[in-house]
């Protein structure tokens, strides 16, 4: 019963043209993957099946012996996941090998009924057990492409711009949970240090409600940038807002707020001795323009 | 016995603190730094902790019990140079230390003294004299 493998080996080029055929007229990605990628990758499984070392059975899936067609499975699925195929037609590329082993099993048992009823749930098992080999390394792929967005959004979402020298703002888009609030709060800080600011603007217009876990994250941060040396200031509280923070409780007595970002700005300026003005039309263009400080 | 050196700036008294702070040496300082403010009479004190990387509720209160001691000598104190990470454990700690007043840096530190020290003195004093408005 084990030489089944052997009797793949020797059909392997029949089997991989009718597997492709298969492949091809069932509905494949033509968009994501080209005819030629797809029938390599089909030759390359095709050869790590046959290819395995003598008295390696189809039975025995956790034998190391099958973990070059593991690992070339799973490999597939991970880029499969990346470049956008459905998990059914990830483990439909598995699943569509089947009936050609079984035409094969059917050659090599002939007419023994009950032979060839064993050797065909031995192929269905074991071809069932790589697809859902393959499921899984799908979903893998697809957690860690989910992850790995997860980290590009919170760095994109903490930027910290300087807007003027020894004036930093950092303005918060979308809701403040714990782990988001802990990366702003080390980004603002760090920024102080790095630009030597005294003013700290957080503007929170957009961020679409303020709870009081979002509220004692703010405090938390402004006072550790005062603990620093900094002096914070929260703009964009929109009227909403005010309400909410009034309803729940919240004392922001000891913080400054302003509802533009515009206002906050003005302040820091005016803190820190600074002051903008327009400039006068001169008729006489003279070299030397009067610029705010 | 280890110690903290404190330095004499004219009417001002400089600490900077390079070892991480043990209980013993905290207290040290505190009797150090009230000793001497009598002694010369100081107007304000200005402790640098930039090197301090590692604090705990011990340290965090002392510093505050030294502000606030300093104050009832009638000297100002001045913390300069907190490190972010320190920043983030005494807030997480519930330490906000409202009483003392901080800076980024050494230099806007003796600024804010200057400014501060100069406007309780009025102009008798001959320390504060190259204020800016």
């Amino acid at each position: 019963m084990s030489n089944i493998l052997e009797t793949i080996g020797q059909n392997r080029d029949s089997i991989l043209q009718d597997w492709l055929t298969r492949l091809k007229t069932a509905v494949q990605r033509r968009d994501l993957i080209s005819e030629r990628v797809l029938e390599s990758q089909a030759s390359e499984m095709v050869s790590n099946i046959v290819d395995v070392p003598k008295g390696t059975t189809l039975e025995d899936f956790s034998s190391p012996a099958w973990q070059p067609l593991k690992s070339m499975l799973a490999n597939l699925s991970v880029s499969r996941a990346t470049s956008g195929f459905t998990p059914s037609e990830t483990a439909n590329f598995v699943l569509s090998l089947k009936p050609s082993l079984f035409t094969v099993a059917r050659k090599q048992q002939g007419n023994n009924a009950d032979e060839l009823f064993a050797l065909i749930l031995i192929v269905n098992d074991f071809i069932d057990k790589l697809a859902l080999h393959t499921s899984d390394s799908y979903i893998h792929g697809r957690d860690q492409v989910i992850a790995r967005q997860q980290e590009e959004m919170l760095e994109l979402s903490t930027p910290v711009v300087t807007l003027w020298d020894g004036i930093v703002a950092l303005p918060l888009i979308g809701t403040l949970d714990s782990a988001r609030t802990q990366v702003v709060m080390e980004s603002l800080l760090q920024a102080i240090v790095q630009t030597n600011s005294r003013f700290a603007i957080i503007d929170i217009t957009g961020v679409p409600t303020v709870d009081t876990l979002v509220a004692q994250h703010l405090l938390k941060t402004i006072t550790a940038a005062r603990l620093m040396g900094a002096e914070c200031i929260i703009s964009g509280i929109r009227p909403q807002i005010a309400q909410t923070i009034v309803h729940l409780g919240i004392n922001l007595q000891d913080v400054i707020t302003k509802s533009k970002l515009a206002d906050a700005f003005r302040l820091a300026l005016q803190r820190s001795g600074r002051k903008v003005v327009r400039i006068e039309k001169a008729p006489d263009s003279s070299a030397n323009t009067q610029r705010g400080q | 016995m280890e110690r903290i050196p404190i330095l004499r700036m004219g009417n001002y008294l400089l600490v900077t603190i390079q070892v991480d702070m043990h209980d013993k040496l905290a207290l040290t300082l505190q009797d150090d730094l009230t000793n001497r403010i009598s002694e010369v009479n100081a107007k304000g004190v200005l402790i640098d902790i930039s090197s301090l990387e590692i604090v705990d509720s011990f340290i965090g209160r002392t510093l505050a019990n030294i502000a606030a001691m300093a104050r009832v000598l009638d000297a100002e104190t001045v913390v300069v140079g907190m490190q972010p990470a320190v920043a983030i454990t005494l807030v997480e700690l519930g330490m906000s230390l409202p009483g003392i007043r901080t800076a980024l840096n050494v230099e806007s530190g003796m600024e804010y003294l200057r400014e501060t020290v100069a406007s309780h003195e009025g102009s008798d004093d001959a320390i504060g004299d190259n204020r800016e408005d």
